[in-house]
This record gives structure tokens, C-alpha cells and sequence, in this order.
């Protein structure tokens, strides 16, 4: 149960009809904001509010509003996800701001996320980097026996503080290069850390990047932007270990051609 | 494109990231060497223009050396040039906030404008001491280029000791920035000692920014 007081809210928010029109702040006034909702349900709170006007609801991007699909984007203030320490949008809750707050809320930005509407970009060049090998290659039947493979603690461990990597893209919001090296590095670094995906780290991590310069996203100047909003607190460790991997297989990997070997 | 992958590693964001890796962190050897001779300027006239006369004695090694350096000086330019002007591009129409403090630093997001104070000052630097005024000297019956008046008098200049001042704070910060990102661009980053990478970072920073300021200062107050 709410014992604090509701919230009238201030906000400024994004507005841009499609990718080729020009967008601006346009400021809202939201009454009514329990502490105890989401920074998502407070939107929900004025769409209402804009529906009931016959004016047209703002975008935004949300799945399952419990920190995990990787939907939900906004700069808050200036900050992805709002800054708040491995914390998602649909995490932040209204307690965090104070009656009267004025918020400014605005899209992911980066040349590789156009906007779409609104507060909502299209993500998808983070889907096209990890099919160029964001995955391992494996035979379908039968479920393998869990323990055939032994994978140390601590490499384990590693392996699943990159897998955290949801693809929101905060990382290459955040970046001042807008560059997507962060969840790249993260999936690099997770398969190359196990056994069953070593096998490819060197084709992985020459697809991947080929893929990501290609996408429009900037180079790393090593800023760590993206650690520092990362709502799944990943290290640029995994970058560092990604260009490792990376400078490997530039040097080592080699593609037999059909016509090579035996067969 | 797999057959090309070391064609396309000299492209590639990584691959040219690992070029400015390398060769700032030669260009930070040669600074420290720099700044070791220079301290011989303390040691007074002699000692500085024997060790100026024996370097120049190298003849064509010397011309190597230099061309090597100039090499690397170009590379490192040119290709932190390119990649920021793509990391604009990247970034799109609206341009953030660079110094948040959470990840950028002031450091971090001044390195282009520390990089062009830079350029600018070895230029001026070069047509002043290197390219400068040429008085001749005799040191032990050997005649040699008088190197330490031709210092000491570009310093009795205020603006020349506080433009070189300058300079050197933005070396200070440009390093302080470049040598730890440096290691982690080439894939050296674990908690095991990166901490400790970075700590040399800013030492190696304040010794370079400090060292070089500290003579020039010294060298207007002893005056010529």
C-alpha cells in the first residue's frame, strides 16, 4: 500500500511522427502519479489521458515490464533506462522522483536506431549483429547429458555475466560514438568463454564485427558509457576479451575452400 | 570476406582501434625518452648539447628513426581523425552530453581537442627548437650546435613557457586517457590488473605532463 502522497509530474517528451519527419519536446502535465507505479505505468497514466483528449497516445517500446526482455528503452533525463544501477526502464519506479519533477524523456539515439515513432526506435541492426554469429551451431535430437561437458565455476560464472546481455541497446544509446561494442563484446565473449562455443569464436567474431561496422554503429574509444548504464551491469572486460578474439582470428583463421582437403 | 579477414582487420573498427593502440603507446615510449634527455638540460649546457650532438651524429639511423616516428605519428592521427568522424556520424543529429562523470570523463571526451592542441604544438615545437635558431658551440674541442641556448632562449618568453604549459597539461590529460585505453583496446582488461594499468595511466601522465611544464618553468627562471 501507497503512504506516500501522489505526484503531479512535469514531463517533456519526444514526439516525432516518423523517421524522416523532424521530431521536438512537447511538454505534459501528468496528475495523479502514485509512487508505487512504474515509470512505464506513469506513461500508460498519460496516454490515457491524451486518448481521453483524442490526441494521439505517445509511443514507447515495452514487453514484459519485469526487466528481462530487453524492450523497453527512453533516455530519461538524459540518461538510458534513467541511470539508475542495473535498472531497466520498466524498473524505475515513481518514488524516485519528487512532486513537480520535470522529466524529460526522449528515444534511444544513435544513427544504427532510427526512430520509429516517438519514444520507439528500431532496434533490429542489434537482431542483424547477432545473426551474422551471436549463436552455436548444434545437432537437434535428443537433450545431450547436462554434465558431458565440465565448465570450471569461475568460467561459468563469466560466461553467464555476459549472457546477462538483454539487447536493449542502452549501450549504444549511451555511447558517445554510438557504438554497439558492449552487447557485441558481451555475446563474443560469452560463447568464446564455452566449450561449445569456442568452436566458432573465431568465424563469430569476424561476422559480427564485419556486420556491426557495417550497420552504421561507431568504434569504442573506450569511454565504458555503456558499463556505467548497462541495466545488466556488464564489465567492458567482454569487450576487451571480443577484441582479443577478434585480433586471433584476423591473424589465424582461415576457410578451407571446397576445393582443399581431402573428400 | 573470410579470405580478405586480415585485409579487412586493417578496416574494421577493432583492427584500426588496435593501430591507435599501438602506436599511441609508442608515441608514450618516445615521450618518456624525450623527456629523460631533456632532464639532462638541469645537468647545464654541456651535458645537454653532447647528448644532442650524439643523437644527431647518428646520421642515417637518425633519419630512419625519425622517419619511423613520423610514421607513427601520422597513423595515429589520421586514423583518430577518421574514427571520430565516424563515431559523429554514428552518434546522429542530436549530439549528447560527453562528460556524464559515470563513464566519460573529462579526459575521455576532450581527447580529440587534447589531440589537436597536440598537433598544433609539435609543429610550433619542431619550427622553434628543432627547425630554430642554430648557435654554434665547441664542447670538449668538438664543434656541435649550441641546442641548450636556443632552449633556454625560447623560454624566456612568458607566452612561449605558458603556451608549452598548456600543451603539456593536454599531453597530460591525452595520456592520462590514452595509455589504459590503450591496453584495453588491444584486449588487455581484467580485473587482475587492469586497475593497476590504470593507475600507471595516470602517473605515467602526471610524470609527462609535470615533467615536461616543470623545465620549461625552470628553464624561464634561470633565465639565460
Amino acid at each position: 500500500m501507497s503512504s506516500a502522497q501522489n505526484m503531479t509530474l512535469n514531463l517533456k517528451i519526444w514526439r516525432q511522427n516518423n523517421n524522416s519527419s523532424e521530431g521536438k519536446l512537447v511538454d505534459y502535465r501528468v496528475e495523479n502519479v502514485s509512487p508505487d507505479m512504474s515509470f512505464l505505468e506513469m506513461i500508460d497514466v498519460l496516454n490515457n489521458q491524451l486518448v481521453r483528449k483524442g490526441e494521439d497516445p505517445v509511443a514507447f517500446d515495452h514487453d514484459c515490464r519485469e526487466g528481462i526482455c530487453g524492450m523497453c528503452s527512453m533516455m530519461i533525463n538524459g540518461k538510458a533506462h534513467g541511470g539508475y544501477k542495473n535498472t531497466t526502464t520498466c524498473q524505475v519506479h515513481m518514488r524516485l522522483y519528487k512532486d513537480g519533477d520535470t522529466i524529460v524523456i526522449e528515444p534511444f539515439r544513435a544513427a544504427a536506431f532510427p526512430v520509429v515513432k516517438d519514444l520507439a526506435v528500431d532496434r533490429s541492426a542489434i537482431d542483424k549483429v547477432m545473426a551474422a554469429g551471436g549463436y552455436i551451431s548444434a545437432n537437434t535430437g535428443n537433450a545431450p547429458d547436462a554434465n558431458s561437458i565440465l565448465i570450471p565455476k569461475p568460467v561459468a560464472e563469466e560466461a553467464m555475466d555476459a549472457a546477462a546481455c538483454i539487447g536493449c541497446g542502452a549501450c549504444v544509446a549511451s555511447c558517445p560514438n554510438g557504438s554497439g561494442m558492449l552487447f557485441m563484446g558481451a555475446k563474443v565473449s560469452q560463447l568464446a568463454l564455452l566449450p561449445q562455443g569456442s568452436v566458432e569464436s573465431p568465424k563469430r567474431a569476424l561476422n559480427m564485427v564485419y556486420t556491426h561496422d557495417n550497420l552504421g554503429f561507431g568504434n569504442c574509444t573506450t569511454h565504458a558509457e555503456c558499463e556505467a548504464t548497462c541495466p545488466k551491469g556488464i564489465s567492458i572486460e567482454h569487450i576487451a576479451r571480443m577484441n582479443r578474439e577478434y585480433l586471433k582470428a584476423a591473424f589465424t583463421y582461415h576457410e578451407k575452400k571446397r576445393s582443399e582437403g581431402a573428400g | 570476406m573470410m579470405t580478405s579477414a586480415v585485409n579487412h582487420y586493417f578496416r574494421s573498427s577493432i583492427g584500426r582501434k588496435h593501430l591507435v593502440a599501438i602506436t599511441g603507446l609508442l608515441l608514450c615510449g618516445f615521450l618518456l625518452g624525450h623527456l629523460t634527455g631533456n632532464l639532462l638540460l638541469i645537468a647545464g649546457p654541456d651535458a645537454f648539447n653532447l647528448y644532442a650532438h650524439k643523437l644527431m651524429s647518428l646520421g642515417p639511423v637518425l633519419y630512419l628513426i625519425e622517419a619511423a616516428l613520423t610514421a607513427v605519428f601520422v597513423i595515429h592521427l589520421g586514423l583518430a581523425i577518421k574514427l571520430n568522424l565516424e563515431n559523429k556520424k554514428a552518434k546522429g543529429k542530436y549530439q549528447m552530453k560527453k562528460c556524464t562523470g559515470r563513464g566519460t570523463t573529462f579526459m575521455s571526451a576532450t581527447m580529440p581537442y587534447t589531440g589537436i592542441v597536440l598537433l598544433i604544438f609539435i609543429i610550433l615545437h619542431l619550427m622553434n627548437l628543432k627547425f630554430g635558431t642554430n648557435y654554434p658551440t665547441t664542447v670538449d674541442g668538438v664543434e656541435m650546435r649550441d641546442l641548450y641556448r636556443t632552449t633556454m632562449e625560447y623560454f624566456q618568453n612568458p607566452v612561449n613557457v605558458l603556451w608549452y604549459v598548456f600543451s603539456m597539461i593536454c599531453a597530460g590529460l591525452h595520456t592520462a586517457h590514452g595509455f589504459a585505453s590503450a591496453f584495453q583496446s588491444l584486449g588487455a582488461n581484467h580485473p587482475k590488473y587492469y586497475p593497476k594499468i590504470k593507475l600507471i595511466s595516470y602517473l605515467y601522465a602526471i610524470v609527462i605532463g609535470g615533467g615536461f611544464s616543470f623545465l620549461s618553468v625552470w628553464a624561464y627562471m634561470k633565465g639565460v
